[in-house]
């Protein structure tokens, strides 16, 4: 059996025919989104490290943008997209307002984040969004997108490269599920907090992406208030 | 013929039968799985009196954290100590393969302390036999007869003979703070003050790299095995108590078996045993 198919074992950069060279238009920067909503509250945290291979760029690149008084975008994946979709979910934002002459609710932005990014269907962003926020109502909610702008409305989600570690973490003690004797009742702010923040130190244990320390904003209709808190750096 | 009772002769070294049908799977979309490699930053100087060996303490699958405390410094002879980096099975079993058949050496050569380039070339051999399948990276120290050496062997079975060395997915970071800060006849602290900050170095710069700093000290006739030297990284404190009340697992079915008791018998032992031997004549 050949060694490896097509290289000459005694000069393996040269081949006897032609060989495919792959150019990747995406990189992956590593790090994870968290949010929890309440009745009349909602929380997203996301960890501000941006990795990529084995290296750090920065340990101090939060991922939440603010696009509005009552809502907050978290993205993170390929940070290149990140920063053009959130300009461009901005800038879409800016232009609702001229022609309607009032914000965008929550719910507005997640239906319009979801048709911009399956424009792209073909060459998607490579994002994991989470959209946070008040609707009209004044409830909390959290909007979970794929890359292509399926999405769902939640009450709590965890994204990005620690999310598979998380989202179990959440269901058990936000969902309550497999638990038994335990009644649901409407989740606290402090108590959601303090979740958030325990489930981000859980992650950096055992991601190696996620790290270095998270950055919390807390949307309620006194406006969006936001909260630092250290992770390991290792 | 071969049949399970009376197998053919087995031949030495690894079968590749089965690479075929795997690399057929692969494409099918069936994936092999993934070796649980160290990403690792190890590292290893000689100062004055001798060999100091450094490791960070991380093991990984991929990109999640398998072991937050495994032990890369493995034991080779009392005056030996091998570091290794790559896939973790690897490192240890080929290092404890070594560590015998340098004991029986040690052994029918008749000898206290075994020359540190022997257990390198024992390294080198086996791992160039295997040309390269075997993915262990290892920084090797001792002290011998002839002073202190430091080696640092690939998985194709090539190695080096240095002052100061590194290895693994840290292996630059680390490099970079040797660079800048070794010289020749270092003192102890100051030697292990430099493995402490090439370590730290790995495991802040480096995501294969984390957790603690595991230090060996390596002089003639004593080494000092440090496991922690440092624990750089402390888990987060938590803000809130998990704890489940009683009942909070949902039982589905109980089914008790008693244990039947069909006999009882006490044996007395200690001093209650001795009193009462009967010693009258």
């Amino acid at each position: 059996m050949a060694m490896t198919e097509g290289a000459n074992r005694y000069l393996p950069d040269y081949s006897s025919h032609p060989v495919q060279h792959h150019f990747s238009p995406y990189s992956d920067n590593g790090g994870s989104i968290v949010s929890i909503a309440g009745d009349d509250f909602v929380v997203i945290g996301s960890d501000t490290r941006l990795s990529s291979g084995f290296s750090i760029h920065t340990r101090e690149q939060s991922k939440l943008f603010q696009v509005s008084n009552s809502t907050v975008l978290g993205s993170t994946g390929c940070w290149c997209d990140t920063l053009t979709l959130t300009r461009l979910v901005e800038a879409r934002m800016k232009m609702y307002e001229h022609s309607h002459n009032k914000v965008m609710s929550t719910p507005a932005i997640a239906q319009m984040l979801s048709t911009m990014m399956y424009y792209k269907r073909f060459f998607p962003y490579y994002v994991s969004n989470v959209l946070a926020g008040l609707d009209t109502e004044g409830k909390g909610c959290v909007f979970s997108y794929d890359p292509i702008g399926h999405f769902s409305r939640s009450d709590y989600r965890a994204g990005g490269s620690a999310g598979a570690l998380l989202q179990p973490l959440l269901d058990n003690q936000i969902g309550l599920k497999n638990q038994e004797g335990v009644t649901a009742a409407p989740i606290p702010l402090k108590r959601a907090v303090a979740i958030l923040k325990d489930v981000f130190i859980s992650a950096a244990e055992r991601d190696i992406y996620t790290g270095d320390g998270i950055e919390i904003k807390i949307i309620t209709k006194d406006g969006v208030r936001t909260e630092s808190f250290g992770l390991r750096k290792d | 013929m071969a049949s399970v009772l009376l197998a053919e002769n087995q031949e030495p070294g690894f079968s590749f039968e089965n690479c075929r049908r795997n690399a057929f799977l692969a494409k099918k979309g069936n994936a092999l799985p993934k070796a649980t490699k160290t990403g690792t930053t190890i590292v290893g100087i000689i100062f004055k009196d001798g060999v100091i060996l450094g490791a960070d303490t991380r093991a990984t699958e991929d990109t999640i954290v398998s072991d937050k405390n495994c032990s890369k410094i493995h034991y080779l002879a009392k005056n030996m100590y091998c570091c290794g980096a790559g896939t973790a099975a690897d490192t240890e079993v080929t290092t404890q393969m070594i560590c015998s058949q340098l004991e029986l050496h040690r052994l029918s050569t008749n000898r206290d302390i075994v020359p540190v380039v022997t257990a390198c070339k024992f390294l080198k051999q086996m791992l160039f036999r295997y040309q390269g399948h075997i993915g262990a990276a290892l920084v090797l120290g001792g002290v011998d007869n002839t002073g202190p050496h430091l080696y640092s062997i690939h998985p194709h079975g090539s190695s080096d003979k240095l002052p100061y060395t590194t290895m693994g997915s840290g292996s630059l970071a680390a490099m970079a703070v040797f660079e800048a800060g070794w010289k020749p006849e270092l003192t102890e602290e100051e030697g292990k003050l430099l493995v402490r900050n090439a370590i730290a170095a790995g495991i802040f710069n480096d995501l294969g790299s984390g957790s603690n700093i595991d230090v060996c000290v390596i002089r003639r006739g004593s080494v000092d095995y440090i496991r922690p030297y440092e624990t750089a990284n402390l888990k987060g404190e938590k803000q809130m108590s998990y704890n489940f009340k009683k009942g909070t697992t949902a039982v589905l079915d109980v089914k008790t078996v008693p244990i039947i008791i069909e006999d009882v018998v006490v044996h007395h032992t200690g001093e209650s045993a001795v009193e009462s031997m009967d010693t009258s004549s």
